[in-house]
């Protein structure tokens, strides 16, 4: 950002901040920038605000305050230390989690305005570098970890090797055209977090679903260029995501538990597409998990032990009202279920959403302690177990874990399925002995 | 000074503020209220993701539990700022239209009058109104969070809202100048914030309602979950 940032002119600046502002939004900014009233209403919604302690320029409307009214009154003329403050403020300092425009009288959607931003800082390149290098990696790969497609199918034939050491005749179907879903695993399952992609292969299996993977591009379903605010590239992304699907002819897609790529599919990806929903039925593993076990096609035969509490991600959540799938799952799996205050819609963001997490190192320590109330309103349920169905979350919460010293762990929902779903005769390797 | 009172007293300003200058507010705050509502339709059809999501059901399902006190969350985390607020605006709306002074104005001018409510109880009222904008400037002044984002701007829309109050409080009870020149700055300081609701934040009384429509449309049909 530093690096960048001495390179822009004030002209760039300028010319950039008004083609957002006046070409690229309209009724929804002005409006609401017509509308607020100054009231700080919504500055308990942000757990920023909380974290820190109650720092005023923490709370929604400050943050709105020190970026777009900023350029506003100051007619475009900003200087380059302004522009990498709008960076941290929108990139860092607010998760896009949209819990403020719950707690706004007037519903102003002020998660929205730090997207407008994210755009203006996306454009000008003074990203934080770790997110930017992630979005080159979508112009480059097409996915976001420089997982190039030559390694993604190598990834995937091991995988399936392995797999069969679990199940018996296990598939990871390549390509199977006219399936029913098509699973589109976050980039990370193809690079270090295969364990994922191994349990998910396993669900399949076991609930004997018609599924299959792209061994093209188009695979990957994560999103980066998202949160930098490059639209453009989010939405080559998302185009060639349903491309994929549309050329293999399935009837429904499914992320992975990841919450950001089924906000960029369902939500930003397909509007700038132009698409109203997304034209293929788009699911989350929450949904889709809590279906196989609903409908029978998964029969759980062991719980797990000892207090579990659950986190909310924003993505499902309060962007697609999954809580009470999240938690019908975690009763059918666990033993003692603990609930979370704030819940629902409600919940506190885990403070590494929309990207906060992909930063790295330089910015760890935001999400530490702007997570501090994270890790306060669970710890308060006792439980031992967070299950987490987003990578964001999953990940953050983990750090955050180790940094407060909790005695707890995070664990996905496909997880928890592996260890508690019944695996059918026919399936298992070894019979008897597998199933311990 | 004195010329200045005898000015503002004398019959001719009075007749002036008495007639066209209250043709002129209410044609501007129609006519300005109504280019806000065009112009906003017209902006909002080129964001291209409003009109697609709007939904009736939930726009009011929205609306309806951010009218009513204490109906949303955020409401009954603050039990006192929701009293206050919803006090200040219901008593800002209703005093003027019931007045009893009011009416007489629109049954001499119309021959057309609503319902009226007593004089004393339109005393509480006002006073209600100008000890709530009293906790307003208070808190503007001193709770951080709202200091932090309060501009000049602020205290002049809430100047606006209070002034025909406190005149007409004044006026009625004819305190601090003669009851004529504290009428006369009533109807002047009435139409100032007629005249302003449109161009200035204070037409957030216009905008309410479609900010919570969209929001409450966008989190009930699209997102399935509650805005309040």
């Amino acid at each position: 950002m530093d690096e960048t940032a001495k390179k822009l002119t004030p002209e760039q600046i300028e010319g950039v901040i008004r083609r957002v502002l006046e070409k690229e939004s309209a009724g929804r900014l002005k409006t609401y920038v017509e509308t607020c009233i100054h009231c700080g209403l919504c500055s308990e919604a942000c757990h920023y605000y909380l974290a820190y302690k109650r720092d005023p320029s923490y709370a929604p409307v400050a943050k709105v305050r020190q970026t777009l009214w900023d350029m506003i009154r100051r007619k475009y003329h900003v200087d380059a230390e302004s522009v990498k403050m709008y960076a941290r403020i929108a990139y860092a300092e607010c998760n896009i989690c949209k819990r403020c425009s719950m707690y706004c009288p007037f519903g102003i959607d002020m998660a929205y305005l730090m997207t407008v931003v994210r755009r203006i800082c996306g454009l000008l390149g003074v990203v934080p570098q770790y997110l930017q290098d992630q979005g080159n990696s979508h112009m480059y790969t097409y996915s976001q970890a420089w997982v190039a497609q030559d390694d993604w199918v190598d990834t995937v034939l091991w995988l399936e090797d392995e797999l069969r050491m679990d199940i018996r005749n296990g598939r990871i179907p390549f390509d199977k055209e006219g399936a029913e879903v098509m699973y589109s695993p976050h980039s990370l399952e193809a690079k270090f977090k295969t364990n994922l992609l191994a349990n998910i292969a396993k669900i399949m299996n076991v609930a004997d679903v018609d599924w299959t993977m792209p061994s093209c591009d188009g695979w990957d379903s994560t999103n980066q260029a998202m949160h930098i605010g490059d639209y453009e590239t989010m939405g080559m992304v998302e185009r060639m995501h349903f491309e994929a699907a549309m050329r293999l002819k399935v009837k429904k897609i499914m992320t992975s538990e990841c919450g950001h790529s089924f906000r960029a599919a369902v939500y930003d990806g397909s509007r700038w597409l132009g698409w109203r929903e997304p034209p293929i039925t788009y699911l989350q593993p929450t949904q889709f998990f809590y279906e196989l076990i609903r409908d029978g096609k998964l029969r759980i035969v062991r719980k797990i032990e000892g207090p579990v509490t659950v986190q909310d991600p924003c993505s499902i959540v309060r962007n697609r009202g999954m809580g009470e799938m999240l938690r019908y799952i975690v009763r059918a799996t666990c033993e003692e279920f603990r609930d979370v205050t704030p819940r629902l819609e409600h919940n506190y963001c885990c403070t590494a959403g929309s990207g906060v997490i992909n930063y790295g190192p330089p910015w760890k320590f935001i999400r530490m302690d702007g997570g501090r109330i994270k890790i306060r309103q669970l710890q308060a349920t006792g439980a031992k177990i967070v299950i987490a169905p987003c990578h964001s979350c999953h990940k953050t919460i983990e750090e955050l874990i180790h940094y407060y010293h909790a005695d707890m762990h995070v664990m996905f929902i496909s997880d928890l399925l592996v260890q508690t779903m019944e695996i059918p005769e026919a399936l298992r390797v070894d019979g008897e002995q597998q199933q311990k | 000074m004195n010329n200045i009172f005898e000015f503002l007293t004398s019959p001719a300003v009075y007749q002036f503020i008495r007639g066209p200058l209250v043709w002129v507010s209410f044609l501007t705050f129609i006519g300005g209220n109504s280019y806000k509502f065009l112009s906003m339709l017209s902006l909002a059809r080129k964001d291209k993701v409003v009109f697609p999501y709007i939904s009736l059901k939930y726009s009011l399902r929205s609306i309806l539990h951010w009218i009513v006190p204490f109906a949303s969350t955020n409401w009954r985390k603050r039990p006192g700022m929701t009293i206050i607020t919803f006090s200040f605006h219901i008593c800002l709306l209703a005093t003027p239209v019931f007045l009893i002074a009011h009416n007489a104005l629109l049954k001499e001018s119309w021959n057309f009058r609503f319902w009226t409510i007593p004089e004393t109880i339109a005393d509480i009222l006002t006073v209600v109104v100008i000890l709530c904008a009293f906790i307003f400037l208070i808190r503007r002044l001193v709770v951080p969070e709202v200091k932090f984002v309060t501009f000049g701007a602020d205290y002049i829309i809430l100047s606006l809202a209070v002034f025909p109050f406190i005149t007409g409080f004044l006026a009625y009870h004819q305190m601090l100048f003669n009851y004529e020149l504290m009428v006369t700055l009533h109807i002047v300081a009435g139409e100032i914030m007629l005249i302003a609701i449109p161009f200035t934040r204070l037409n957030h009384m216009l905008y309410f309602w479609f900010t919570r429509a969209y929001t409450g449309s966008e989190f009930g049909a699209v997102r399935h979950t509650r805005d309040y």
